[in-house]
């Protein structure tokens, strides 16, 4: 072996070397977060704490009415985003080629950098303000606000990976774009796409700051749309800061919950769209 | 080269008489092209094409890669409109009317113009959905019963029945190549098509699946007009009763294969198939 051979391999190994290490830094401080959480949550676990209102400091309380809020913000925030955000996506892919659809994708780009507490506002701005209320519709608005362009961008990316051939397949059996899209292209992306919805769900359960001025927060268990309501971050938020030690460890517990929450949303998305053919 | 096509052509010639003997008596064409010209944004890729397709006949084109035979092939039911840039002078009529007339229903023209694909393309659906998709997006069958029945008579015209008739609910994406092609086929068939463009449609296949799909040309042509783009001069010499030679955008030649293949009119068809280019 001469020496060109020799620095080759241990360039090689070198890089090898480094990318199983961050690799291993990455993962390792995911471990360490999800444990952390684990540990410091799973003491202040129990039915009670599930299912009760929040109670003042001394006398337990839960966060059953955080978890039935949270549930519905991520149900109504779905039910606006992704339909919006999936359209978006099949306009940028299939439809909108030209100079309109590089605009719209310069706009989908530009709001998925928007901070989100200025879509919190935004939306304090143009719901809260007119109706003279928090409410839960209102959160759900926000969160949806921040949900479109994420699914819009990887609905477009997933149905760009569909084959050409298939469309032209379709097309050539005399079928109109509009059946080729819902009936072969979305269906051959819909991993992809479901997956896209996860990340955008993923995302929005862990926003606190737009429900801040929007869903605002309850003590009540509440559905109605028009009312305010709690959810599971917005009471992490104020257990976390507050002073008392019992609170924290229900921050820590209601964390854990929500990560159960959005693991639990993922694996039952994945078993719905898993691929049949 | 010369030499080497001689004894092939002789078995083709018998094989082909009785068939198309009776075949060719009508002789209306089916489809006519009137002075195409066909330009990718800026750079013309077909010149001045005419060429007339009589009903129930087998037309093969033949020529060297990129001498635009399988764009002329696109242009017979405009599926180059999914292109962006490009544009299309000239008339193409079947059965006398002009398909890039204003108003024609390119969607009902792709239905009687039915096209198979280089590469095989099944949906990622059920073998039974893939037959069945250009059924029910048309419309054609009124019951269930009914759309079982064009589903295996297409699976049959297709030579594929009896390979999958037992797993017709599996996913297509888990049939060989070869019988990918011939479910391509068979959904393109389904919907019976008055014309049927085939590109290169055995070009992946081994030889067993090409001869296979082969036969089933020869099968097809009593009830529709085959247009079908070959790279291999052999194949286009068992199948096709007549053959049109492109070179670099332009028709050179259109005559009975059996006179392109043994004296044909043009120096530059004879440079060709005698492996001179190409």
């Amino acid at each position: 072996m001469n020496t060109s051979d020799r620095i080759r391999r241990a360039n090689s190994a070198l890089m090898t070397g480094l990318t199983a290490l961050c690799t291993l830094l990455a993962v390792g401080a995911l471990l360490i977060i999800l444990s952390h959480i684990a540990w410091q949550g799973i003491g202040s676990l129990n039915f009670r704490f599930l299912t009760d209102v929040p109670r003042p400091v001394g006398e337990g309380g839960g966060i059953g009415n955080a978890i039935l809020g949270s549930l519905v913000l991520l149900l109504l925030s779905s039910a606006f985003g992704l339909p919006v955000g999936i359209s978006v996506g099949v306009y940028l892919s299939e439809i909108g080629r030209g100079r309109v659809g590089g605009v719209v994708r310069f706009i989908v780009d530009t709001l998925t950098g928007i901070p989100s507490i200025v879509t919190g506002v935004f939306v304090y701005a143009i719901v809260v303000l007119p109706m003279k209320h928090f409410s839960a519709f209102a959160g759900g608005v926000a969160l949806a606000l921040i949900m479109v362009p994420i699914v819009a961008r990887t609905t477009e990316e997933m149905l760009k990976l569909v084959p050409h051939s298939l469309r032209e397949g379709a097309l050539a059996l005399g079928a109109p774009q509009w059946r080729v899209i819902l009936g072969v292209v979305i269906p051959a992306a819909a991993p992809g796409i479901a997956t896209g919805a996860m990340l955008a769900i993923a995302r929005i359960s862990g926003e606190t700051a737009p429900l801040l001025f929007t869903a605002f927060g309850s003590r009540f268990f509440s559905t109605s749309l028009n009312e305010p309501i709690a959810s599971l971050t917005v009471q992490i938020f104020n257990y976390a800061i507050s002073p008392y030690d019992e609170w924290h460890a229900q921050a820590w517990a209601a964390t854990l919950v929500l990560m159960t929450l959005v693991l639990g949303i993922n694996i039952i998305v994945r078993f719905l769209t898993r691929k049949r053919f | 080269m010369t030499v080497e096509t001689e004894p092939l052509r002789m078995q083709v010639r018998d094989q082909r008489d009785a068939a198309s003997a009776a075949n060719r008596s009508d002789g209306k064409t089916k489809v006519a092209v009137r002075d195409l010209n066909f330009f990718y944004g800026k750079v013309q890729a077909l010149h001045d094409i005419s060429l007339e397709i009589p009903e129930r006949i087998v037309m093969a084109f033949i020529g060297p890669s990129g001498c635009g035979k399988s764009t002329f092939l696109r242009t017979l039911n405009r599926m180059n409109d999914v292109i962006p840039a490009t544009r299309v002078a000239g008339e193409v009529l079947i059965d006398g009317h002009d398909i890039y007339a204003t108003g024609t229903d390119v969607v009902e023209l792709r239905r009687r113009v039915g096209m198979v694909f280089q590469k095989s393309n099944p949906f990622p659906k059920s073998i039974f959905d893939n037959v069945a998709y250009g059924l029910r997006i048309n419309k054609l069958t009124h019951s269930n019963s009914e759309l079982h029945a064009r589903v295996e008579q297409a699976l049959k015209d297709a030579a594929l029945w009896t390979e999958v008739k037992d797993r017709l609910k599996t996913s297509a994406l888990s049939l060989s190549g070869g019988q990918q092609q011939r479910l391509c086929i068979a959904r393109a068939l389904a919907i019976q098509p008055e014309v049927l463009l085939m590109d290169e449609p055995a070009s992946a296949l081994d030889p067993i699946a090409t001869s296979k799909i082969e036969e089933l040309i020869f099968d097809l042509k009593k009830q529709y007009t085959i247009v079908i783009v070959t790279h291999n001069m052999q194949q286009a010499a068992r199948v096709s009763d007549t053959t049109a030679f492109f070179l670099l955008g332009k028709l050179i030649e259109v005559n009975s294969t059996e006179k392109m293949f043994t004296a044909p009119n043009e120096k530059l068809t004879e440079d060709y198939i005698t492996g001179r280019f190409g």
